[in-house]
């Protein structure tokens, strides 16, 4: 059984002025997105509090917030996350210096609106001080992992594709932060781990493809190096989708039945892998290119 | 057989039967008597987002710590000129600095030498300016570091020693970073008074209230608020205590502390037992204030202020005051444990109650078990036959993932279910690169064998390196997480190793196996 004819020949590289004109496209919305809308940014990075309850009944949003109104609670958000209205969270920002207590005496509020028609699912309060030293140390995280698979890459094969890997890591981190920009799911701790493993994959993805050049380079020594681009993307294009193909599989999975807490996590990979397997086509390679001139030295590896 | 084949097969289902060994103590309920003596106990642990329960990281007020122990010096050099009868110098504690104001240069002189002598660890802040009259000296900078640590330490010590009274099996109470303290509590029921009784500074002190002209206040007094509930309405009402000033003994006296149940006229109450110096320092208090009004006073909240009737001998003092039994508990905990050496507060908290565990549990395995099967499924009807042995792999790879995480005691959380839902769907990789390659080199006409020895050859270098990148950023997320990302970090790391072995050395064996008997002549992939 194939998916992908073994004969396949499409041309990846002819049309790649096309789709670097989309790529810088969507990562020019990306931008615009994010500074626009903005990223919903969770506790984690945005530090307050948030506390979130599952009622035996149905219930709303303004019977919770009509509860909590004689609270001191800045920027107070209801949001009903449960597809049966039964899940509700409570998101709020607090000026006074013991944020913790104060989750107390708002769920001391609910027990006198509700009584015991309701349990807490999660309490979480984060202090502007952690908040800000994780904002600090997730930035540099991605930072440093991009940088570290450039140089790895680099290290590996060549400077030329140690570029092209990092801009297509470019690429995916702003097309994931884009869509979570969009979609405006939360974006705290684990939606940060599932960028920095984005990264990896993506980098995971366009080694197959540069290695599958390196490989060519040797064997076809007439070839120009557009054409052997372009013989390599399609030689690994099966494996390309099938790769992908079983990890969206596996997230789908986890998206659909993972549960809310998970469900921007999942929601990450998913985008971040198929933009992964995109680049890695698209951008990674065809980037060498740019910087071509001369024939790739071969590889010491 | 050729290239050690056996010795191959040994020692996978070596490593196997160590697995399930490691595994056993996760999975199964109860273990035999017999077993921890010579086999593996080590279990997975479940993190708090599983097994619910709270984590808090709390900041010690080191800055507090620091004016009270510059307080305790004021104290100590107001002694040593009192008795010293040095005359004409006042001391002041401003800000971090103790200021001392002279009135003649005798006693500026005797202060400068009392200073010199028996105050090593106050320094002159900036240079000592010649004529003028004030003195003003400072922490110098190794007593500031003793003491922020002895503040700390003695913070970590306190509150380890309130959980251990309140009761949570396996607390984790540790130091992180110069001022914090992480506090994790698994499966406590009651989060907010577990966080009432860690951060409560619980310093206890007796004064006497004021009377005559001082009870309009002034000079030499201090407003205290009490708290009592009123009898009809049973809301909370402040009612504010005027006081003397001085305090006449603090809570470092207590040796005990004991909840006594209530009884048809009061509440419950929390008898303290004095050790012998609070003893003799009660007595003293008593004797010299009968028929005034004593105050108990814990964290500047009046709790309640008996009229002192007479001496009272023996060591032993009683709160009464507007709490219930669970109140007078938690009371009597801190009472015991001592206060803490400065404030504390919460700068970040994580709480998952017991049911949202045990729904991410659930829905962990519901998604481990349809995402899995989908994969398996996939690649069993896509390469036939050589799906089927990556099927088997992955399924080993599971086996070892799990016992490795047993063997590493690896805290599992929810995205860590997530690393091992994905290193799943991701391990397969290895196999379809191998895969493709073999039927790429058959479409070439290879024999059957060739195209199994290009297969692992030519595919190794992309499966090498493509795993080392993802190792890479796995190591960063392990050095930046906290938690639940650890645990994410953990599983994929440990998933990669695994599946290094099982998808490449393990299938290995079996592709060897069949070429070695001449069965192989067609592959069927």
């Amino acid at each position: 059984m194939e998916i992908v004819p073994n004969n396949i020949n499409i041309d990846f590289v002819g049309k790649r002025f096309f789709f670097t004109i989309f790529s810088i496209v969507i990562n020019l919305i990306s931008i615009g997105l994010m500074m626009t809308w903005g990223l919903n940014y969770g506790l984690d990075f945005a530090g307050g509090a948030m506390i979130e309850l599952r009622f035996a009944q149905p219930t709303t949003s303004a019977a919770l917030q009509e509860a909590v109104k004689d609270q001191p609670l800045e920027d107070l958000t209801v949001q009903d996350i449960g597809r049966d209205s039964k899940i509700f969270m409570l998101r709020f920002k607090q000026s006074e210096k013991n944020l913790s207590d104060v989750s107390n005496t708002v769920q001391t509020a609910l027990s006198t609106a509700f009584g015991q028609t309701f349990e807490v699912l999660r309490v979480e309060s984060v202090g502007s001080k952690v908040s800000g030293d994780l904002r600090r140390k997730g930035f540099l995280a991605v930072l440093f992992s991009t940088l570290l698979m450039g140089a790895y890459i680099t290290m590996r094969f060549d400077f030329r594709f140690g570029i092209g890997a990092v801009i297509a890591l470019i690429h995916d981190v702003l097309v994931v932060t884009g869509a979570l920009t969009i979609s405006q799911m939360p974006f705290d701790l684990s939606v940060l781990a599932a960028l920095l493993t984005v990264v990896g994959f993506s980098v995971h993805d366009t080694i197959i493809v540069s290695d599958r050049v390196r490989e060519n380079l040797r064997k076809f020594r007439r070839d120009s190096l557009a054409v052997t681009i372009n013989r390599s993307v399609n030689e690994t294009l099966s494996r390309t989708i099938i790769t992908s193909g079983t990890a969206l599989l596996v997230l789908l999975a986890l998206f659909v039945f993972g549960g809310h807490v998970i469900r921007p996590f999942a929601f990450t990979l998913i985008v971040g892998f198929i933009t992964g397997t995109y680049s890695s086509v698209y951008i990674a390679a065809p980037v060498v290119l740019y910087f071509e001139g001369r024939r790739l030295r071969p590889a010491a590896a | 057989m050729p290239q050690g084949i056996l010795y191959r097969s040994m020692f996978i289902l070596t490593l196997v039967l160590v697995a399930v060994l490691y595994l056993v103590p996760s999975m199964a309920p109860t273990l035999p008597g017999w077993w921890p003596s010579f086999l593996p106990s080590r279990k997975i642990r479940l993190g708090l987002d599983l097994r619910g329960g709270t984590h808090l990281l709390l900041s010690v007020d080191l800055d507090k710590a620091l004016e009270n122990a510059l307080d305790q010096n004021a104290e100590e050099l107001r002694r040593v000129l009192r008795e010293a009868n040095t005359t004409g110098v006042t001391v002041e504690r401003n800000a971090s600095a103790l200021r001392l104001q002279t009135t003649t240069a005798e006693a500026k002189t005797a202060a400068e030498k009392i200073l010199k002598d028996q105050f090593p660890q106050l320094i002159y802040e900036g240079a000592p300016e010649a004529g003028e009259g004030e003195l003003s000296v400072v922490l110098d900078r190794k007593e500031i570091q003793r003491l922020r640590d002895y503040a700390l330490e003695q913070s970590l010590e306190t509150i380890r020693n309130r959980i251990d009274q309140f009761g949570v099996t396996e607390p984790t109470v540790q130091r992180q970073g110069s001022q914090d303290i992480l506090v994790q509590l698994p499966g406590i029921q009651d989060p907010a008074r577990a966080k009432a009784l860690i951060g409560k500074t619980a310093v206890l002190e007796f004064k006497v209230v004021a009377e005559g002209a001082q009870a309009a206040g002034g000079e030499g007094t201090v407003v205290l608020n009490g708290q009592e509930i009123e009898p009809l309405s049973g809301q909370m009402r402040k009612t504010p205590y005027t006081l003397e000033k001085k305090t006449l003994m603090t809570g470092d006296v207590v040796a005990d502390a004991r909840v006594r149940p209530a009884s048809t006229v009061e509440g419950p109450s929390v008898e303290l037992v004095l050790n012998e110096r609070g003893a003799r320092l009660f007595e003293k208090v008593t004797s010299e204030n009968v028929g005034r009004r004593l105050a108990i006073i814990l964290d500047d909240t009046v709790y309640s202020a008996p009229t002192i009737r007479e001496k009272i001998g023996g060591g032993r003092a009683s709160i009464t005051g507007s709490f219930d039994v669970k109140e007078a508990r938690d009371l009597a905990i801190v009472l015991r444990a001592g206060a803490l050496p400065a404030p504390v507060t919460v700068s970040e908290e994580r709480t998952v109650g017991p049911s949202l565990g045990k729904d991410s549990i659930d829905q962990g395995i519901l998604s481990f078990a349809v995402g899995g099967a989908m994969v398996i499924l996939f690649m069993a009807i896509y390469y036939k036959l050589a799906g089927v042995l990556a099927d088997l792999a992955v399924t080993l790879n599971v086996l070892f993932l799990l016992a490795a995480l047993a063997i590493l005691e690896a805290t599992l959380t929810l995205p860590g279910i997530a690393g091992i839902v994905l290193t799943v769907g991701m391990a397969v990789d290895a196999n379809v690169l191998v895969n493709e390659r073999m039927r790429e080199e058959l479409r070439l006409g290879k024999s059957a064998r060739a195209a199994v020895e290009a297969g692992y050859e030519r595919a190794l270098p992309a499966i090498r390196d493509s795993n080392i990148t993802t190792f890479l950023s796995g190591l960063i997320l392990f050095q930046f997480g906290s938690g639940p990302v650890k645990g994410f970090a953990v599983t994929l790391c440990a998933g990669i190793a695994t599946t290094l072995f099982t998808a490449v050395f393990c299938t290995r064996v079996v592709y060897d196996f069949f070429i070695s008997r001449r069965r192989l002549n067609t592959l069927s992939v």
